[in-house]
């Protein structure tokens, strides 16, 4: 077993050629870098944000806001269907649990009121992903007598929350980083959850505040007909709500949305005639159709522009407006119709975000913690370095090569995984440096023991590889689990010190076994020692 | 001459000191239990919920602990700790959980920033970290459980390599380093968060890594010499290892003091709990897991093969080994 066949030499050849090539764009400037021939690897570790600063968010989205959204909207369509269907009335449109009820006025319309409404039970979720709503039926309809229900299925209702987290974390990339240069992370954890990474944001306040606005703006008709006492005595008739004004004072409003701002194509910060901020938008054409139609219908009546359910202005239509375009006055200074427009273009959040965790790391610290990382890894491995030799001799210093071959494996495996470096991942580093050698001082003191039990260089030396392999695998696989539960179950910084920690081991085991006895068994059967030096 | 750590030929008589290592074990996780009841451990906000903020000055100057705890205290945010961090030049602030949900937390850390960045211009804001009730209620459920699992995948993988006097062993022992090292937080009062408990699950590692060496040894030299009596079989095997076991602590107490010395404020408690791990994780294995072997009556037939020839786990000592080829 101290010969190496051709093949072998070759892979492990192959296997050291192919880590230091892999850790090498970690050792070169960004030029030197785009220099590379595009079939060598250019990817380097990145570095967590405890290294680098910047902002870390775990969000949840309060999900339950899916399902009164979309009652509502049942209940609007029933409403639709009366107000659009001749022949055709309902009553007691209500919504309950978690489905919606009615009643047909008189017997003879059931079979209408059944045609009617098929479409809506129909519809299936396509959403973001079409694979996750493929054939899901969302809502069901059942008729007692005159009472039709429409309910929402469960199978519905869990399509509709993860598309609602699927657009919302959309939404979020798109308003933190609008032009796709920020590398930020947006990932899902869970059913419901939202962790949102921004390397070098240094105010989370700021952060924070434009990802929880839900920016939702919808075109109302206004209701004019209502006295001030009626207003106020809240007497307002069906489908009508009274909404805060952004200057103050209420006014009251038609529930349906004429057109809202998911039908936005366009929305930038400009002035109004008069130089005051206001932000310009364009519609796409069903929006623009939709916003026409209603103008058209409507000219010398007040509509209004509501904003997160605040209504920004309430401006009186002077001609039809069929360009499909327009713009919003009354929204704030400057500074907020930049941001208005930067949201509106993002589109609005589909569900409420809390937020449950939030760390935040200086640009100073993480510097600090790199260096201070380096240096304890630099003095970690001289010292080990220098103990190994002092112990033994020739062999240690194989042993103590094919340590550094282990780190540069480890870092061009971690570069080639686009694994993230972390503080803890910097100290599971460290700890493989001082562990590492544990393959390789098993070994040596077996080979010793073999040696002073009188056998020769060369059985010694088989007697030693062989014996102690099934004990370094033993203690390798359990430190390996324990490893690989710490990447299960761990988070964030836990998972990079896991991560290192377990490739680390899987490069020690090459390194310290099949590499230092290649070494070493070149060096034996060349100088063929009496006695080996250990 | 090469160093050696111990001379080559040892013959300590470990076994005759193993009643004195359990009643040692045992006083000891006697005192950390009691410890853990009494003083509690000093939990992190990852585990607890609250604020902490990690402050310096920008031009790098002595933060002023007076005046932060009196701007800080003047908020009316309940309990609030301002303490040196790594050294006069920051400050580490802690607030306690706001009542109420998540939010109360995040606007809690915005007004102490705001009140810092007022009065004290030069204040620069290292790291912060806030976390909800609900999430530190997960963190410490899933540390829990992490431990947990952990010492039982190593339990069934040693009773599926070896047999279950070993497996028990080796869990006892685990377990014992385990409840010293919470005992040493809760003697030490360090800050108990999610990276202790990843340093934890490394000690269960390590240790674990410890003991699989000696009774691999164990196993090996129970084929070898059969007529051997197992007291003197152990002693026999923990003096071999024993260059093994100490060389091993040596580099990686080695790796882990540079750590703890130039690793910066960040990961000294997780390197205080590795180091600590480490010492008791060596000790434990020599004198917690194999004389237990002893106390708990190792039948060696169960481990002696039933046919040399067939059976695939006898370390054919003479003839050749299984991994030979890898």
């Amino acid at each position: 077993m101290l010969t190496f066949p051709r093949w072998k030499k070759l892979f492990i050849l192959l296997v050291c050629l192919g880590g230091i090539l892999t850790a090498l764009p970690n050792f070169l400037t960004e030029e030197q870098r785009s220099e590379l021939p595009a079939m060598m690897p250019s990817d380097t570790l990145s570095l967590g944000l405890d290294l680098q600063g910047g902002v870390h968010l775990l969000l949840e989205a309060e999900t339950d806001d899916v399902v009164d959204t979309k009652l509502k909207n049942l209940a609007e369509q029933v409403r639709d269907i009366r107000k659009s269907v001749a022949h055709l009335n309902f009553r007691n449109i209500r919504i309950s649990g978690t489905s919606v009820t009615f009643e047909v006025t008189r017997d003879e319309y059931i079979e209408r009121a059944r045609e009617e409404l098929l479409p809506i039970t129909q519809t299936t979720t396509g959403g973001v992903n079409p694979l996750l709503g493929g054939g899901v039926q969302e809502v069901t309809l059942e008729r007692e007598g005159r009472k039709f229900t429409l309910n929402l299925t469960p199978e519905g209702i869990n399509v509709q929350k993860r598309d609602a987290v699927a657009r919302a974390m959309e939404v979020i990339r798109r308003r933190v980083d609008p032009n796709g240069t920020r590398e930020i992370t947006v990932q899902r954890e869970g059913d419901d959850r939202i962790v949102l990474q921004v390397p070098g944001e240094d105010d989370p306040e700021a952060l924070k505040r434009i990802i929880q606005t839900a920016a939702k703006l919808t075109f109302h008709d206004v209701v004019t007909d209502l006295s001030q006492q009626d207003m106020q005595r809240g007497r307002l008739g069906a489908g009508v709500s009274l909404l805060p004004l952004k200057e103050g004072g209420m006014i009251a409003i038609r529930d349906r949305v004429i057109v809202d701002g998911a039908d936005l194509t366009n929305a930038q910060p400009s002035f109004d005639q008069n130089g005051r901020p206001a932000v310009s938008f364009t519609f796409n054409t069903s929006g623009a159709r939709k916003f026409g139609n209603h103008t058209r219908a409507n000219i010398g009546r007040p509509f209004a522009i509501a904003l997160d359910e605040v209504v920004i202005s309430a401006p009186t239509i002077q001609s039809a407006i069929l360009g499909g375009s327009g713009i919003i006055t009354g929204a704030g200074d400057v500074t907020e119709t930049q941001e208005l427009a930067t949201l509106l273009k993002a589109g609005a959040l589909p569900i409420p975000l809390e937020v449950l965790e939030q760390r935040t790391v200086g640009p100073d610290l993480g510097a600090d913690s790199i260096a201070a990382g380096e240096w304890a890894a630099v003095i970690g491995f001289v010292g080990v370095i220098i103990f190994m030799t002092v112990s033994y001799g020739l062999f240690g210093i194989a042993a103590n090569i094919a340590l550094v071959v282990n780190l540069i494996l480890i870092m061009g495996a971690l570069s080639l995984f686009g694994a993230t470096l972390t503080l803890p991942g910097i100290a599971g580093i460290v700890l493989t440096i001082g562990m590492a050698v544990d393959a390789n001082v098993l070994v040596f003191e077996r080979i010793r023991e073999e040696q002073n039990a009188g056998a020769k260089p060369f059985t010694a030396m088989e007697q030693g590889y062989g014996q102690a392999f099934s004990t370094i695998m033993d203690a390798n696989i359990t430190t390996f689990i324990a490893a690989a539960l710490l990447y299960v179950l761990g988070s964030g910084p836990v998972q990079g010190f896991a991560v290192t920690l377990g490739v680390g081991i899987v490069t020690s085991i090459f390194t310290a076994v099949v590499l230092t006895r290649f070494f070493l068994a070149s060096w034996v059967t060349r100088a063929r020692p009496e006695k080996l030096p250990i | 001459m090469l160093l050696r750590l111990v001379p080559q030929e040892t013959n300590i008589k470990f076994m005759k000191a193993r009643y004195f290592g359990f009643v040692l074990s045992l006083l000891a996780i006697i005192a950390s239990i009691g410890l853990f009841a009494v003083n509690g451990l000093n939990y992190g906000i990852d585990f607890r919920g609250g604020i902490s903020i990690e402050i310096g000055m920008e031009d790098g100057g002595d933060v002023p602990l007076a005046d932060v705890r009196r701007i800080v205290g003047g908020l009316d945010l309940g309990d609030v700790q301002v303490q040196e961090f790594g050294g006069a030049s920051e400050a580490l602030i802690r607030i306690e959980r706001q009542p109420g949900d998540a939010r109360a937390q995040t606007n809690a850390m915005s007004s102490v920033r705001a009140a810092l960045s007022e009065e004290i211009p030069a204040v620069s804001f290292r790291q912060e970290n806030v976390v909800g009730p609900k999430v530190s209620g997960e963190l410490k459920r899933d540390g829990t459980i992490a431990v947990a699992v952990a010492v039982f995948a190593v339990l069934v993988y040693i009773w599926f390599r070896f047999e279950w006097q070993f497996g028990l062993g080796a869990v006892v022992a685990l377990v014992h380093d385990v409840l010293l090292t919470v005992g040493f937080f809760s003697v030490t009062q360090l800050d108990f968060n999610l990276s202790i408990i990843a340093a934890l699950l490394t000690i269960v590692g390590y240790s674990l890594n410890d003991t699989v060496v000696v009774y691999d040894r164990v196993r090996e030299n129970i084929r070898r010499y059969r007529k051997m009596p197992m007291e003197d079989l152990l002693n026999l095997s923990l003096n071999q290892t024993l260059g093994r076991t100490l060389m091993t602590s040596t580099t990686t107490l080695l790796a882990l003091f540079a750590l703890f010395f130039f690793g910066g404020p960040v990961i000294q408690g997780f390197t205080a709990a590795m180091i600590w791990g480490v010492v008791i994780g060596t000790y434990s294995s020599v004198l917690v897991a194999v004389p237990l072997l002893l106390q708990m009556n190792v039948k060696r037939e169960s481990l002696l093969p039933v046919d040399d020839e067939k059976d695939p786990t006898v370390d054919k000592t003479r003839t050749g080994n299984p991994f030979e080829h890898i």
